[in-house]
């Protein structure tokens, strides 16, 4: 499908392929990514949308004979994020993630966003406050956390995990956020909140979305992706996607008529 | 148009309860249609009644189909040409609605016409074929809405521009008789009004064919010069 007037890219798939193992699991995928704007990826239970999610942050590098072909190109350095020589460290300092399930770390709220500030050598205490005020006020959930930034996370709700997760992630100042499923946790009033943050943020970072939920990536997305058995069947604005898609395939799968 | 079934075999049985309810709903206002040309031609008034009445169950249908519509897209956010199908559809059964409306208005203008003791037939103008040409393009149109079909919608959608022609040169014989002899002025307003209500069918089942082609393609030919892409 041609697509138009478009913003400008942050990052590219060209020919990727993936592989645990044997098992291929993406086949092939070409797919841009544009600046701040939110990309939901759909598709069926094995279809290789949280695989392809997983690799903008080479969170597959984790395990023995997983490998990658082809490149996802990093705008505006051009950066292969896949190359061996790029450090996966570095690019998970501008690629952030947020998962399924909010996952804590089992220190104070405070520590859990700063976390990753440490870890880049960050000791400034002012600085540090700075931060971590910024990135929970980016996430929606200062104002319920700041009078208590040294309780455990672990105490809070299921929706401020998730939310704080988002902070966390937000406190190195990414240029991508990957969300797989980030919602499906959650009650829906949780669930609102998020979306709502999601489009806060696109004002300022790019967002790749894996989502279950149709509803929902037709609500938070600009561009939505269908990926079927590994590939990516089509591509489109997210308008035209749930209204008028050019795939039977995709088309099969939005109105729930695949089984 | 996407014929692969739901994996909810309810949501199956909604659309198409939701699809044959139109096209009852459309068979009526085809028969209100054709009894009012009837009408026209035979002076059998008392078809009227049955017309009028046949309006109200017409009206009761379009509120039912309205609301199935509503609880299809509350209960399973239909996306895609299930969307569109829900979409068309709430407004297909607007104009079916209006066109009964219409037939309503040929009846009752018919009604008057023989009352007043006139024949419209005297006015020798071509209503009765103008009339004929609308009622095609109901059927039409619904054979197109219940079969899908573009090719068929779009030829409605053509037809409608014989159908304007053949009123306004109907609306230019009228004005000349008037001219010609003041007391047929009364009936010579009636048939007007009866000619205006035909053309105004015509209308709906080109509006109908315009939603059909939506349906099953998505684009929206409505206020465009484009039939045919």
């Amino acid at each position: 499908m041609q697509i138009h007037d478009h913003p400008q890219l942050k990052a590219e798939a060209r020919n990727l392929n993936f592989y645990y193992g044997e098992a291929k699991a993406l086949k092939n995928i070409n797919m841009p990514i544009y600046d701040k704007k939110v990309t939901a990826l759909i598709g069926p239970s094995g279809c290789g949308k949280s695989t392809y999610l997983r690799s903008f942050n080479r969170m597959h590098d984790l395990y023995p004979g997983n490998r990658y072909e082809g490149e996802i190109r990093f705008f505006p350095d051009n950066t292969n994020l896949l190359s061996p020589d790029v450090d996966p460290i570095e690019v998970r300092m501008r690629v952030g993630m947020v998962f399924q399930k909010p996952n804590p770390f089992p220190k104070s709220i405070y520590e859990n966003v700063a976390y990753g500030l440490r870890v880049r050598g960050e000791n400034n205490r002012r600085v540090l406050d700075d931060k971590v005020e910024q990135a929970l006020r980016g996430a929606a959930i200062w104002d319920e956390v700041k009078d208590r930034l040294q309780d455990l996370a672990s105490n809070l709700s299921g929706g401020q995990q998730q939310r704080l997760c988002i902070a966390r992630a937000l406190a190195t100042d990414p240029e991508l956020l990957l969300f797989d499923e980030p919602t499906s946790a959650l009650d829906p009033i949780a669930t609102g909140a998020i979306e709502e943050l999601v489009h806060e943020l696109k004002k300022r970072v790019t967002i790749l979305i894996v989502t279950h939920n149709m509803q929902q990536a037709a609500r938070v997305s600009d561009y939505t992706a269908y990926m079927f058995l590994g590939e990516m069947i089509e591509f489109g604005k997210t308008d035209e996607i749930f209204i008028k898609p050019q795939d039977k395939r995709t088309e099969d799968y939005i109105t729930g008529r695949m089984g | 148009m996407n014929e692969s079934q739901h994996l909810s075999s309810q949501f199956d049985e909604e659309l198409s309860r939701l699809r044959t309810h139109v096209l009852q709903m459309g068979g009526l206002v085809e028969t209100q249609v054709s009894a009012a040309i009837d009408a026209y031609s035979t002076g059998e008034i008392a078809s009227v009644k049955t017309i009028v009445e046949t309006d109200r169950k017409v009206n009761e249908l379009e509120k039912a189909i309205d609301d199935d519509c509503a609880h299809i897209i509350a209960k399973r956010q239909p996306t895609a040409s299930d969307l569109r199908l829900v979409l068309g559809i709430s407004k297909i059964v607007t104009d079916l609605e209006r066109a009964g409306d219409e037939a309503k208005k040929i009846a009752k203008g018919v009604r008057r016409i023989y009352e007043n003791g006139h024949m419209p037939s005297q006015y020798g103008v071509g209503i009765r074929h103008l009339a004929e040409a609308a009622l095609t393009m109901v059927r039409e149109a619904l054979d197109a809405f219940a079969r899908l079909d573009t090719v068929q919608a779009t030829e409605v959608i053509r037809a409608d521009s014989e159908v304007d022609t053949e009123f306004k040169s109907i609306i230019r014989q009228l004005i000349t008789h008037m001219m010609e002899d003041p007391r047929t002025i009364t009936t010579a307003i009636d048939i007007i009004s009866i000619a205006r209500a035909i053309e105004r069918i015509g209308d709906h089942a080109k509006n109908v064919s315009e939603q059909v082609v939506y349906v099953v393609e998505g684009r929206d030919i409505r206020h465009t010069k484009e039939i045919i892409k």
